[in-house]
């Protein structure tokens, strides 16, 4: 029984870590289909997460009794239009001003990480105190769990013991993934990623699909960054730049997946098994746990390396990835 | 009369930047049912022109009437491919509009109007319709890159027709297929033209124009030359109103004297990335002291040719290039060399690739930083810069090129200047053997002389030329002798004083051999 309890553990928390990489790979995913190439990712996150902290530390502040529906609704608002307003700032650089996308992308990561960390510490500060502050009453609703379902034995707990977030994180891969291969909107999207010229040619605005794709996307990718700071971390915020290593290790999902949104949603959880896998490996110490975190990295370079053998086209980036479409002129 | 005419263009003009005029007053009827051949030698204007009626350009004056509803001529504005296809008007191009990983279906959905249901079975069954049709023959769920040339070509047909495009232009349709491909797009072509479409067709082959087509209009330099019935066409009378009459050019020709054998190709055969041959078994002798013209439409096997000699290009066995240096008697290989090599070797060859900025200069740098891509090797660790600084104030000197300073980035310059470096710079490694692909492509006519000038310049010293163009009048003028590619064959070699445009246009569209085998 030992034994079982520890796998248990192991699973919850390889689920609970790999949501938050997921809303990131997801919303990346749409971004890159379209052909642009965030690598703002960590950035939007942080973006995502301090907002939504922001405006919910306010509202519990100043009102009596806050309710806890309202909590969510300010936080989710907050998170994922940040996180867009990122995507729209990297849309406008890369996209009308055909900045170079690499750059821009890391940009916006420095940028997001030190605006999160700077209001961030302003809130521990403001919190007195231990210089901790905590948004009970909104991480509470986040972290509800689903009652009755979640007392099950091993199988409600490992099925159904988190908070709703995780299941938001699923459906949503699981509609973009259907977006993608059903729908004529995500035809035209994938259109517009792999070949803008012929999309522009077919009477789709090129330019239009590309905002919207990214700005959408980087919105889901700050959900990532909401689900870190209000069920992760129960409604606290600490300057430790966790959040930009999850953020690369959600761009380095997006290639394990291979551009595949239901991939990603195992992805993130096979992500999560490694990434804590060192605290159930006997005889680790601090130098030696370093080794384990680099897995997912590894397993992701695996991926690139098989694919890239295999050359299988449907396994290959979005062929106009990275590059700004402007129509040709002799 | 009136009413048989589907597409009227009157006095379209289009030009490009200042000096580039495409179209010039064209003014062309396409009729009802009928399957017309738009003939042009290369740069004549038939592909600028068909792009205004499939909105990929807007003519900078005159008008397009069309006949939609069956009503007569009206007049008609098409800003954009979606106007086109609303107009029934379809344009299938050279290079294919395809979303490779997506499905032969999923290409036809891409970008359809609203109003037609999202519905992948029954576009597939529509396609099927289609192809049953006109006897085309498209998998509706092939996906694009598993497809061969021919099956894309048909795909983008479908596309058009599923659009219900009346009015179909094909833009050489011919050059990527196989004689038996040929064989079925024309069967559907007639099967298309017999449903009552319109059918135009970009070529500059002239047997398929006999074969296919009912009536031929005829571009010449962006100007309208005149349509005759194909029945009344035979294959000189078409070739002389494509190359029209000879222009005189004052370009100063000096006799040769004093020539010495210096490459002497023997049997040189290249096969390109299909598999097909892009040159069949070519064998010519050029001289030091004279300027060898090449002749051909684009794509006859001229930059294969250049390339294979400057050691840039694979060839076949048994295939062989000497080269004779001035001062040896004994010639060397230079097949299975490497670029690197047949320059170490003593072998100057000077090479101007017909895409200047792509593969001659770089573009972000400046005049001095792209006169030392020749000479980057010299110098002990830290490159030698002073040389080619003063060579880049030489040759800004001398051939007047317009720029700021020599540190100007050469993307800045005109397309005249960038020529001018290029040239300049090739010419300064003083080669035994200068080759140039299109050297004056683009350019004004004062420049053009300019360059005509060096070459001649060049030939009196000694050098081989190697000229290879595209405007016969020029060929005329500056070559001693002109080589006349076709298909990647060689169909004679002229002698330019004694030769007519006719004689060159008749080599470049019609293999001799061909005619041999029919009589």
């Amino acid at each position: 029984m030992g034994n079982m309890n520890t796998l248990l553990q192991l699973l919850q928390s390889s689920i609970a870590f790999g949501t938050i990489i997921m809303f990131g790979a997801v919303g990346e995913i749409i971004t890159e289909k379209a052909g642009n190439l965030n690598l703002g990712i960590p950035g939007v996150m942080y973006l995502g997460a301090i907002s939504s902290l922001v405006g919910v530390f306010f509202y519990e502040k100043n009102v009596a009794d806050p309710n806890p529906f309202v909590c969510a609704v300010i936080a989710i608002l907050c998170a994922f239009l940040a996180a867009a307003l990122g995507g729209l700032l990297f849309s406008f650089l890369t996209i009308t001003l055909r900045a170079n996308q690499n750059v821009t992308g890391l940009t916006l990561t420095i940028f997001g990480s030190g605006v999160a960390n700077f209001f961030g510490g302003l809130l521990n500060g403001f919190s007195g105190g231990v210089g901790q502050i905590r948004v009970e009453t909104t991480s509470k609703v986040f972290m509800a769990k689903i009652p009755f379902l979640s007392e099950l034995g091993v199988v409600g707990k490992l099925l159904f013991s988190y908070g709703w977030l995780v299941y938001v994180a699923i459906i949503i891969a699981v509609l973009s993934q259907w977006f993608f291969n059903k729908t004529r909107t995500g035809l035209n999207l994938r259109a517009v990623g792999e070949n803008p010229a012929t999309a522009d040619a077919a009477g789709i605005n090129v330019t239009l699909y590309r905002y919207l794709a990214t700005c959408i996307g980087t919105g889901i990718a700050g959900l990532g960054g909401l689900y870190y700071v209000m069920d992760y971390t129960k409604g606290t915020w600490a300057n430790d730049g966790t959040i930009e290593n999850l953020g690369w290790l959600a761009v380095a999902l997006v290639i394990f997946a291979i551009w595949r949104p239901k991939n990603a949603i195992w992805g993130a959880y096979l992500f999560g098994l490694l990434f804590w896998l060192y605290l159930y490996v006997p005889g680790l110490d601090r130098k030696t746990n370093e080794l384990f975190n680099m897995l997912p990295y590894v397993v992701t370079i695996i991926v690139l390396v098989f694919t890239s053998f295999r050359k299988k086209r449907e396994n290959q980036p979005p062929n106009a990835l990275g590059l700004a479409y402007f129509r040709e002129e002799r | 009369m009136q009413n048989n005419i589907a597409v009227k263009l009157q006095d379209i003009t289009k030009t490009f930047g200042k000096q580039v005029v495409a179209n010039k007053d064209v003014t062309l009827d396409i009729r009802k049912g009928e399957i017309l051949s738009l003939l042009g030698e290369n740069g004549s204007g038939k592909t600028t022109l068909m792009n205004m009626l499939a909105g990929i350009y807007f003519p900078d004056s005159g008008h397009i009437f069309m006949d939609t509803d069956g009503e007569g001529l009206k007049e008609v504005s098409i800003c954009s491919p979606k106007d086109a296809y609303a107009l029934g008007i379809g344009m299938i191009h050279q290079h294919f509009k395809l979303v490779d990983v997506f499905t032969a279906t999923e290409n036809v959905a891409l970008g359809l109007d609203k109003s037609i249901a999202f519905n992948k079975k029954q576009i597939a069954q529509d396609i099927k319709a289609i192809c049953d049709k006109y006897g085309f023959k498209v998998e509706a769920d092939k996906k694009v890159y598993n497809m061969s040339v021919s099956e894309k070509q048909t795909l983008e047909i479908v596309k058009a027709l599923y659009r219900g495009a009346n009015i179909l232009i094909l833009d050489e349709p011919t050059a990527v297929l196989t004689p038996q491909e040929t064989d079925m797009l024309f069967d559907v072509m007639r099967n298309m033209k017999a449903d009552g479409k319109s059918i135009i067709i970009i070529t500059h082959k002239l047997n398929e124009v006999l074969e296919i087509s009912d009536r031929v209009s005829i571009l010449r330099k962006g100007e309208y030359v005149g349509t005759v019935d194909t029945a009344d066409a035979t294959v000189s009378s078409l070739t002389e109103m494509m190359v029209g009459q000879k222009v005189t050019l004052e370009i100063d020709r000096k006799e040769p004297k004093d020539i010495k054998e210096r490459l002497v190709v023997k049997n040189l055969t290249c096969v390109n990335k299909y598999g097909v041959k892009a040159l069949d078994n070519v064998s010519f002798t050029a001289y030091g002291g004279e300027i060898l013209g090449i002749a051909g439409i684009s794509g006859s096997g001229q930059k294969e040719l250049l390339e294979a000699i400057a050691g840039l290009q694979d060839t076949v066995e048994n295939s062989s290039i000497e080269y004779i240096a001035p001062e040896a008697n004994t010639p060397s290989q230079l097949i299975g060399k490497t670029a690197l090599q047949i320059k170490n070797m003593g072998v100057a060859l000077s090479f101007v690739p017909e895409d200047r900025l792509g593969m001659g200069l770089v573009g972000t740098m400046g005049m001095s930083d792209n006169m030392m891509l020749r000479s980057y090797r010299k110098g002990f660790i830290f490159t030698e810069r002073k040389g080619p600084k003063s060579l880049a104030q030489k040759v800004k000197d001398d051939l007047e090129v317009v720029t700021p300073s020599i540190t100007t980035p050469v993307r800045k310059l005109s397309g005249g200047n960038v020529q001018k470096v290029l040239v300049g710079r090739e010419i300064a490694a003083e080669p035994t053997v200068l080759m140039t692909a299109y050297a004056v492509r683009g350019l004004d006519v004062n420049t053009s002389y300019t360059i005509y000038g060096l070459l001649n310049e060049q030939k009196e010293k000694g050098v081989a030329v190697i000229y290879v163009g595209e405007d016969l009048d020029v060929l005329l003028a500056l070559s001693d002798r002109i080589m006349v590619l076709c298909d990647g064959k060689l169909n004679g070699i002229v002698d330019a004083r004694t030769t007519t445009k006719e004689e060159i246009g008749l080599l470049m569209t019609h293999l001799r051999e061909e005619e041999n085998d029919n009589g």
